[in-house]
C-alpha cells in the first residue's frame, strides 16, 4: 500500500494556512445532510462533537460510560501547553514546534507538528472563553509553570485539575450542541466493529451495555477518538476502562496501525505494592517543578531519608543532566528511574523506587506555598499510601501512561480507510517516540476544535457518497459475526478469569516490551502472548449472558483485543532496531546508556497492515522528512 | 506483602431496572490493609465467578478520584467512611479485621439502578444541557487575556468547578436533593466575567430542569458538602438561591430574554 501523507506544499509555517484554504467547502445549509459518528468524547472526541454541531453537521457521538464527561482526560493533571509568551521568556510557535520534534526524537510529522503549535494559542483563548477556570496572577491574568523538555514557562493550568477542567469545558460545548439538536448522544455504548459501504467508512456497530443489544448506526464519516491502548500492560495510569478495540476493530478493517511501540513510561507514578493492585496512580510531571529526584548513594541505606545527609544522596538527574535537570523529558526520567534500581539503588519494600523530594521547595515557600501549587496531589498521596508527602519524600516510579503509536492518519486526520477519521490519542501522529508533558490536552483539543472541523469538510465536499442505511448487508453481516464473536466468549466456559489472563498478558508486556527492550525478550514476548491467546479462547470464564449489563464480558471482548493488539506491539519493537524516545532497545545504547537512534535506516513510520486471522501483518513505510528541525542527538545534559 | 483481615460483605443485587433487589452475603478472607475498597470488590468478584456465579456489578473507572464514575454508599454513607475522597480512593486499612460492610448504590428516584450497584445518572448531563454552558463557538474567542479575572473570582470559580458530577450529594440528602450540584455549575460559570452575560437565564433553566428531573428541594441540613469527595462548599447554593431570586424577579419584568 502506498501511504499517501497528503502534506501541503510550501514552507512548514504556511503549510496550514494554504492548505485550509485549498480544501474544498461545504456550503453552511449542505452541512445538515452530512452526518458523523464521533466515538469517544474525551478531548478530542468532546471538542470535534461540539464543534461539528456547531457548523450544522448531525453529530452522533458515543462513550463506554454513563457520561461523556467521564472519558479518561478528564484523570489529565499538570496542564497545557501554548505558544502565547505570556511569560516573556523567548517562546514562539516556532519554539514549541521545535521543541515538540525534538521532544518527540525525530520521529514526528513536521508539518503536522507545526499545525499542532499554531493551533495552541487558540485552544487557550476558546478555552478560557468557555469558563475553563485557569491558574492565574494576581492582576487577573493567566499564570503558567514549566514542564520537561523546554526551557521556557508555556504550561497553563488549572490547578492539579487541567484535564478536567479543560474536558468539562468541551463536554458543556457538547451539551449545548445537545440541546440544539445537532449532537445526540449514546452513552453505554461500546464501539465494536467499524463498517465500509464501497470502500469507505459508513457506520459502526456497537454493543449497548445496559441492555446487550448490537446496535448498528450509520453515518458519512466515522471519527475514532477513543484513546490509547496503555491497558496493554494491564497496570497503567489509564483508567480501567480505557482500551484499544475501536482501533483495533478499525485496524481489521483495513485502517493501518503506526508505531505501536511508542509507548510512554511516565516517571511519577505512585510504585506498586501488592498483587491485586488494579491501576497505578499517576503523581502529575509538575511536581518535578518542585521536587528532587534522588536515591541513596549507599544500596539498600536502612536510615530514613531525612537522616541522609546532602552527600550521601545521589540527585542522579541533577547530576546526569545539568541544564534539564529534574525537568529532562519523561523517556529519560523514566530510564534513569529505572536504571539506578536496576543498579540496587532503589528505595522502599519493593526496592523499585526513588525519592520525589519536597523539603528544599517547603524551606523555600513553606507548607503552604507548596500545597497551593499542588494540594490535590499531596493529598492523593497521602490516601493512598497512608504516608505524608510534606514530612516524608514521595516514592515514585514508572507505570505505563500514554501510548504515542496509534492508526497511521494523514494530514487531514483520515485513516487509511476513506471517511475514517483518528483523532486524538488514538493517531500517531504529533508526538514521534516520545511525547512531551502538557502536549496531549493541547493535541486532542487542536485535532477536535481546530482540525477536524475543517479536513472532514474537505472530504464531504470532494467525495461522493451514496445513500446507505443499517438494513444493508454491510451492516446486518457485521453485526452477525460481532454476535458470533460474543457467543463464542461466553461458551468457552472456561476455569480463568478474564483478569488472570489480563494480568499475565501485563506481565509479559510490562517485563519485555516495557522501558526495557532486547530481541531476545521481544522474541519470548511474542511466543508467550500467542499462546496466552490460545489459552485464552479454549480456557476463559465468561459468566453471564449478553443480553444483559455484564461487566465481565465487556471486559473479555477488550482483553481479547490485547491479546492481539500485544502481539503487534512487540513485533514492531523487535523490527525497529534502533532507540528512540519511549523505544529503549537495549542493543542500541551510547556508552553513557542514552538511546541511540538510526536514522539511516528507521526515519520512518512503521505501519502495519492487517492481512487476516494468523496472517503476519504487512509493513508500510511511511518516510519523514525533516526540513527545518535538524537531525541531531537529542541532549538535556 | 500479606492479606490479614476477614470481612462479610453484604451486597445489593438487582437483576435491572425493574426487578425487586436484596443483599447478597459473601464472606471474604485475607485482604490486605493496602488495598483500595474496590481492588477488595475486584478479589470479591474473582470469588464468586470462581464459585460460579455471575460478578457484582458497580461503576468505576479512573480509580483516582477524577471521574466520578465509581457510586456506592458504604455502611450508610456515600463513598464510605473517610473525608474527601471517592470510593476508588478509599482503602481498605479506613476497616477491621470481622468487620461487616453493608454496600447500597446511590438511592434516589431520579438514579434509577440498572443492575446491582449502577445507576443511571444522565438527569445530571440533562441539567447541563439545559444551560450549564456558556454558549460560545469554536473559533469565536478573544486573546485569553483580554479579560482579566480576579484571582479571588477566577479561585472561587475553580472551587465550584472541582465537581466530578458523582452524585454523593443527592445520594446523602434525605430529599435526594441536587442543589450542590447545580449550583457548583451555576457558581463557576457566573464568578466569571464570561458567564456573566447568561447568568439570569442559565440559573432559571437548570434549576427547571432540576426540578423536572424528581430531585428534592434543599432543607439545609448539609449531608451534601459532608460526603462531598471535592469538598464543594454549601456556600454555592446560597449563591444560587440568591440567584435564582434575582433572576426571577428580573425575568418577570421581562429584562432578560429567556427564548433560544
Amino acid at each position: 500500500m502506498k501511504l499517501e501523507a497528503n502534506i501541503p506544499g510550501g514552507p512548514v509555517t504556511e503549510k496550514w494556512e494554504r492548505h485550509k484554504f485549498e480544501l474544498k467547502q461545504v456550503n453552511p445549509a449542505n452541512k445538515r445532510k452530512f452526518t458523523v459518528i464521533v466515538v469517544g468524547t474525551g478531548l478530542a472526541g468532546a471538542s470535534a462533537a461540539a464543534s461539528l454541531g456547531e457548523l450544522g453537521y448531525n453529530v452522533k457521538a458515543f462513550c463506554i460510560q454513563d457520561s461523556p464527561r467521564r472519558a479518561h482526560s478528564i484523570a489529565a493533571q499538570g496542564g497545557i501547553n501554548a505558544a502565547h509568551n505570556y511569560p516573556n521568556d523567548g517562546d514562539s510557535v516556532y519554539r514549541l514546534f521545535y521543541d515538540t520534534v525534538k521532544g518527540g526524537d525525530f520521529r514526528a510529522r513536521e508539518a503536522n507538528v507545526h499545525r499542532l503549535a499554531e493551533c495552541s494559542n487558540l485552544i487557550i483563548d476558546h478555552c478560557v472563553a468557555q469558563g475553563v477556570p485557569f491558574g492565574r496572577e494576581y492582576g487577573g491574568l493567566l499564570d503558567n509553570r514549566s514542564f520537561g523538555g523546554a526551557q521556557v514557562s508555556r504550561t497553563f493550568y488549572a490547578r492539579g485539575q487541567t484535564g478536567q477542567q479543560l474536558l468539562l469545558g468541551a463536554y458543556q460545548a457538547m451539551m449545548r450542541q445537545v440541546s440544539k439538536g445537532s449532537v445526540k448522544m449514546y452513552a453505554r455504548r461500546e464501539m465494536l466493529d467499524l463498517v465500509l459501504v464501497g470502500g469507505k467508512a459508513r457506520g459502526i456497530v456497537v454493543r449497548n451495555l445496559v441492555s446487550g443489544e448490537l446496535e448498528c448506526h450509520e453515518a458519512d464519516a466515522v471519527c475514532i477518538a477513543t484513546g490509547g491502548y496503555g491497558n496493554v500492560f494491564y497496570l497503567s495510569t489509564n483508567a480501567k476502562g480505557c482500551n484499544v478495540g475501536a482501533m483495533w476493530r478499525a485496524h481489521k478493517r483495513g485502517a493501518l496501525l503506526a508505531n505501536p511501540c511508542y509507548t510512554q513510561i511516565h516517571p511519577t507514578c505512585i510504585p506498586v505494592t501488592g498483587d491485586y493492585q488494579s491501576k497505578l496512580t499517576l503523581m502529575s510531571e509538575s511536581l518535578r517543578n518542585d521536587g528532587r529526584v534522588w536515591v541513596p548513594r549507599k544500596g539498600g541505606d536502612p536510615r530514613k531519608p531525612s537522616d541522609i545527609p546532602e552527600s550521601e544522596r545521589y540527585y542522579f538527574l541533577e547530576e546526569k543532566y545539568p541544564s534539564f535537570g529534574n525537568l529532562v523529558p519523561r523517556d529519560v526520567a523514566s530510564r534513569n528511574s529505572k536504571m539506578v534500581c536496576d543498579n540496587g539503588l532503589g528505595v522502599g519494600s519493593s526496592k523499585r523506587a526513588v525519592y520525589l523530594d519536597f523539603a528544599d521547595a517547603i524551606k523555600r515557600v513553606g507548607e503552604s506555598g507548596v500545597s497551593a501549587k499542588y494540594g490535590n496531589l499531596f493529598q492523593m498521596y497521602e490516601k493512598i499510601t497512608d504516608e505524608n508527602p510534606y514530612k516524608n519524600p514521595m516514592r515514585i516510579y514508572p507505570a505505563s501512561h500514554y501510548t504515542m503509536g496509534g492508526l497511521w492518519v494523514d494530514y487531514n486526520l483520515m485513516s487509511t480507510v476513506p471517511g475514517c477519521f483518528v483523532l486524538g490519542e488514538a493517531n500517531f501522529s504529533d508526538h514521534g517516540a516520545n511525547r512531551l508533558g502538557a502536549s496531549a490536552l493541547m493535541q486532542g483539543l487542536a485535532d477536535g476544535y481546530f482540525v477536524i472541523p475543517y479536513t472532514i469538510g474537505g472530504y464531504f465536499a470532494g467525495t461522493k457518497l451514496e445513500k446507505v442505511d443499517t438494513s444493508q448487508a454491510e451492516f446486518v453481516d457485521a453485526a452477525k459475526s460481532t454476535k458470533a464473536f460474543i457467543d463464542r466468549l461466553l461458551n468457552i466456559n472456561g476455569k480463568k478469569t478474564v483478569t488472570e489472563f489480563h494480568r499475565e498478558l501485563g506481565h509479559i508486556t510490562w517485563d519485555n516490551v516495557g522501558m526495557g527492550r532486547n530481541k531476545a525478550g521481544l522474541e519470548k514476548a511474542i511466543s508467550e502472548i500467542v499462546s496466552l491467546r490460545e489459552e485464552f479462547w479454549k480456557n476463559v470464564k465468561v459468566p453471564g449472558s449478553n443480553d444483559s449489563f455484564n461487566q465481565t464480558l465487556e471486559n473479555a471482548i477488550r482483553v481479547a483485543d490485547f491479546l492481539e493488539f500485544g502481539e503487534l506491539l512487540a513485533r514492531d519493537a523487535l523490527y525497529r532496531e534502533e532507540s528512540c524516545g519511549g523505544h529503549f532497545r537495549d542493543e542500541h545504547q551510547t556508552p553513557e546508556g542514552e538511546a541511540k537512534r538510526d536514522d539511516e535506516k528507521f526515519c520512518h513510520v512503521a505501519a502495519w497492515e492487517w492481512k487476516g486471522d494468523n496472517k503476519s501483518h504487512e509493513l508500510n513505510k511511511e518516510n519523514l522528512e525533516f526540513e527545518n528541525v535538524h537531525l541531531i542527538t537529542r541532549s538535556y545534559k | 506483602m500479606s492479606g490479614n483481615m476477614n470481612l462479610t460483605i453484604k451486597v445489593w443485587r438487582q437483576k435491572d431496572a425493574q426487578a425487586r433487589g436484596s443483599f447478597e452475603t459473601v464472606k471474604l478472607s485475607n485482604i490486605c490493609p493496602d488495598m483500595s475498597f474496590l481492588e477488595m470488590l475486584d478479589v470479591m468478584n474473582e470469588q464468586l465467578m470462581k464459585d460460579g456465579k455471575e460478578a457484582f456489578a458497580f461503576d468505576h473507572d479512573c480509580r483516582e478520584g477524577i471521574c466520578g464514575m465509581c457510586s456506592l454508599v458504604i455502611n450508610g454513607l456515600p463513598h464510605g467512611p473517610d473525608d474527601l475522597i471517592t470510593v476508588c480512593q478509599l482503602h481498605m486499612r479506613k476497616f477491621k479485621d470481622g468487620d461487616t460492610i453493608v454496600i447500597e448504590p446511590w438511592r434516589a428516584s431520579a438514579f434509577p439502578v440498572l443492575r446491582d450497584c449502577v445507576v443511571d445518572r444522565t438527569a445530571f448531563d440533562r441539567i447541563i444541557q439545559a444551560g450549564g454552558f456558556i454558549s460560545i463557538n469554536t473559533g469565536n474567542a478573544p486573546p485569553a487575556n483580554t479579560l482579566p479575572v480576579p484571582k479571588v473570582n477566577s479561585d472561587h470559580s475553580f472551587d465550584a468547578a472541582a465537581c466530578i458530577g458523582c452524585g454523593a450529594c443527592v445520594a446523602a440528602c434525605k430529599n435526594a436533593s441536587a442543589m450542590l450540584f447545580v449550583s457548583a455549575k451555576v457558581s463557576q460559570l457566573s464568578y466569571l466575567p464570561q458567564g456573566k452575560p447568561e447568568a439570569q437565564k442559565r440559573v432559571l433553566a437548570m434549576v427547571e430542569q432540576m426540578d423536572k428531573e424528581g430531585f428534592g428541594n434543599c432543607t439545609n441540613l448539609y449531608e451534601c458538602e459532608a460526603v462531598c469527595p471535592k469538598g464543594i462548599s454549601v456556600e454555592f447554593i446560597a449563591k444560587m438561591n440568591r440567584e435564582y431570586a434575582c433572576a426571577t424577579a428580573l425575568y418577570a419584568e421581562k429584562v432578560y430574554d429567556t427564548s433560544g
